[in-house]
């Protein structure tokens, strides 16, 4: 202990914060802290000159104005009157169902053709190598052109689907017609589907202007009530089959329990499929210019969808590749060892391992199909960056107070995907103890 | 000492790009070139020939300032801008001018702090649809799907038009005429509709324009001109006395077939101001006294510009209308050279 002195005291020099190195890494930080601070300050005395000679200020009183346009798809209700911040809202919900979708649909196509690629069969193999070289290797933008495209010029026009005053004379078939039952039309506008209706809804209550329907609330609840009581009954029955070596027979039970309740709760509520139609005039003759009824889901949506989750899909199954490959493959041989087969081992002995290699590129491609949902904008799809970041930047002029805005709430998602994300990560990673 | 300069230059840097935007006319001529914003392409207005040269009637305008500024047509640089980024563009110095059938509101005025120099064009809001659709009013349109360019005041007249009338629509936003032209034509939507002169413009260049009728409806009133940026008074002052020389000559019967025997030969005091004989006209305004003369010699006065472009003789088939001279029973009306 007394072999270690403190530093000599009392004679400190200037010099010593350049030529000791005790100091001369704080010096140096501290220089590049008073650089990065001088430039930032710049950066917004820039801003305020430029500014102040344009004669414009910073102001998002903008948001509680009427918005004055219409947005073709929206999941919360929205009207021209409604305000622009309620059209942020609308874009948001827009941006959020699009990526949601594409994730989940990335990672379906993703894992089968990263499994695939490895497939001993040769044909397979080879096809998803020609599928995930082909679309990896095209820019993004151009599949979501050509997906909207295809779409838009190949389908039939919604006029094609009516019948005519001619037709009904000679008994004829408009030229196009409704495929899946008749329920489901393809139009070069939009897909057509069946809308669940309820015709003795439980009402509905908003919570900040957004409406909380009952009805769905109850679906949710009694399909859930049934999944923990089957849940239950097949432990009794891991219970039983552990104690007397017998296992009940239990299959009607879950069966009932999974559908009854539900089947009774929505004939309680008088459920129906709105399937869309064109409104019909007394001879037969279809009216109107689009189809009634129904959901009615944009081109914009589906190609973005499409595009997206078959392009990010690739990258992917190139991390579930790389997962799987990073294995050591005396497990596989330690598996089949066991007597297991290759799809039980691929499952329960491969998958679950390589996740560890796996999710933290998928982070980033969850991260990358949200950001990327903006190209939608090509393609006329109103998400946040159609809504906030165009026709309210547009009728607005606010350009700075829209792009900041913009930049901020992506920047929210983007990090609440990555928190979610890396919680799970955390959750299969290697346990070291 | 070394923080002093550094603070020093940051201060002269930060005015420096705040003063940018004070003098258009000494910029333009230090540049020795007109930076005009116009549209992607929207026949008759402005959209390159076959030599990818712009023409059109807002073209002709922008070629007749960059005559009266520089003394050559030639000397314009056309920056194709959507409805999009349109006025992103003249706010930061993109353009110096945009002359792009922009509408002339309210908002845009104060808010966006543009000026609305003049009304080159008197429009209004129309629809365009199929003639096999066997519509005869925008009243019918009900439950129709629309095609609108975003960020332009029809977006916001289609809206308020519907509701007033108690129907309803979808809306197909996009970004330019031609796009919108596509998917009009592709059926992506059952009617088309913008300014009418500019479904007029369109309908010119389908291959089957007898197949599209505009709707009689006309619903909104779309007052079109070139715009500035404010701040800069004179430049202002060139861009509307420019376009309103063209007027005067055509108010006074001055050609371009006879501009120079008129310049010879003339006794009325007042074209001899606007050609420069006589006063110091051009000078006030930091330009030639031959600026007039300039720009009627590009492509003529109005009329010329309007009938060579726009007017009955050509496909896209305009009648003068509301965009006649006061003196006809229109409403272009060019105050007196004094």
């Amino acid at each position: 202990m007394a072999m270690v002195s403190d530093a000599p005291k009392g004679n400190f020099r200037l010099s010593m914060l350049v030529y000791d190195t005790r100091y001369r890494s704080i010096t140096i930080q501290v220089i590049v802290l008073g650089l990065f601070i001088a430039f930032v300050a710049w950066l917004l005395m820039n801003l305020q000159a430029n500014l102040a000679a344009k004669d414009k200020d910073i102001s998002y009183s903008f948001l509680f104005n009427r918005a004055g346009y219409d947005i073709d798809q929206q999941l919360i209700p929205y009207t021209n009157d409604s305000t622009h911040g309620r059209a942020l809202f609308v874009g948001l919900f827009n941006t959020l169902a699009v990526s949601i979708a594409a994730c989940f649909a990335a990672t379906l196509i993703g894992v089968t053709a990263g499994v695939l690629r490895l497939s001993k069969n040769w044909i397979v193999g080879r096809l998803m190598t020609v599928y995930i070289e082909v679309f990896r290797n095209v820019p993004l933008l151009l599949w979501i052109l050509l997906a909207f495209s295809i779409f838009a010029q190949v389908m039939p026009e919604p006029k094609d689907f009516k019948v005519t005053q001619e037709m009904v004379d000679q008994g004829l078939e408009p030229p196009a017609q409704k495929i899946f039952f008749d329920s489901i039309a393809i139009t070069n506008r939009g897909t057509n589907v069946p809308a669940p209706v309820l015709d003795r809804p439980l009402g509905s209550f908003s919570v900040l202007n957004v409406p909380i329907n009952l009805s769905v609330l109850a679906a949710v609840a009694v399909i859930w009530g049934s999944f923990w009581v089957n849940g239950r009954i097949r432990a009794s029955a891991k219970a039983i089959q552990e104690d007397t070596g017998f296992r009940p027979v239990t299959w009607w039970k879950s069966l009932l329990v999974l559908i009854l309740p539900i089947t009774a709760l929505l004939f309680a509520l008088g459920f129906h499929w709105d399937i869309p139609a064109f409104a019909v005039g007394e001879s037969g003759v279809s009216k109107g210019f689009n189809f009634v009824g129904g959901i009615s889901l944009a081109h914009s949506f589906t190609a973005l969808f499409l595009a997206l989750s078959i392009y990010h899909g690739t990258y992917i199954a190139e991390a579930v590749r790389a997962g799987i490959l990073a294995i050591s493959r005396g497990q596989t041989e330690a598996a089949y060892a066991l007597g297991m087969r290759p799809n039980r081992t691929m499952n329960l002995i491969i998958l679950p391992q390589a996740l560890r290699v796996i999710v933290p590129p998928l982070i980033s491609q969850y991260l990358n199909i949200t950001k990327n949902s903006t190209l939608g904008m090509a393609i006329s799809y109103l998400d946040l960056k159609g809504t906030l970041g165009g026709i309210t930047l547009n009728q607005t002029g606010r350009e700075l107070e829209c792009m900041l805005l913009m930049m901020l709430i992506y920047l929210f998602l983007s990090l609440t995907i990555s928190v979610g994300m890396n919680i799970f990560n955390n959750s299969v990673k290697l346990k070291e103890r | 000492m070394n923080k002093s300069v550094f603070l020093g230059t940051l201060a002269a840097t930060t005015v420096l790009s705040g003063a940018v935007f004070a003098a258009t006319l000494d910029d333009i001529k230090a540049r020795g070139e007109l930076l005009c914003g116009a549209s992607t392409g929207l026949t008759g207005f402005a959209a390159p020939d076959a030599n990818g040269e712009y023409q059109g009637f807002d073209a002709a305008l922008c070629k007749a300032i960059a005559a009266a500024v520089l003394g050559d047509p030639t000397k314009v640089k056309f920056v194709p801008l959507t409805g999009e980024t349109r006025f992103t563009a003249l706010s930061s110095g993109e353009v110096d001018v945009l002359v792009r059938n922009s509408t002339w509101t309210y908002s845009r005025d104060t808010d966006l702090k543009f000026d609305f120099v003049a009304v080159n064009y008197y429009d209004g809001q129309g629809f365009m649809v199929k003639k096999d659709l066997g519509v005869a009013s925008a009243k019918e349109l009900d439950g129709a799907t629309v095609c609108i360019q975003t960020g332009t005041t029809t977006e916001l007249n289609l809206a308020d038009f519907f509701k007033t009338n108690n129907i309803t629509y979808t809306p197909v936003t996009v970004v330019d005429d031609t796009e919108a032209a596509n998917q009009y034509l592709a059926g992506a939507c059952d009617a088309y509709t913008t300014d009418a002169s500019g479904l007029a413009a369109s309908r010119a260049t389908f291959a089957d324009p007898e197949n599209h009728i505009i709707l009689p409806e006309i619903v909104s009133k779309e007052p079109l001109g070139p715009v500035v940026r404010h701040g800069d008074n004179n430049w202002g002052d060139i861009v509307r006395w420019t376009y309103y020389s063209l007027l005067i000559a055509e108010e006074k019967g001055i050609t371009k077939a006879n501009l120079e025997e008129v310049a010879a030969s003339t006794t009325d005091p007042e074209v001899k101001r606007l050609l420069g004989l006589e006063g110091e006209m051009g000078v006030m305004m930091g330009l030639d006294n031959a600026w007039a003369k300039n720009a009627i010699a590009v492509s003529g006065n109005y009329g010329e510009i309007f009938e060579a472009n726009l007017g009955t003789s050509t496909a896209i088939g305009l009648a003068r209308g509301l965009n006649a001279l006061w003196t006809q029973g229109g409403l272009q009306y060019a105050p007196p050279v004094r």
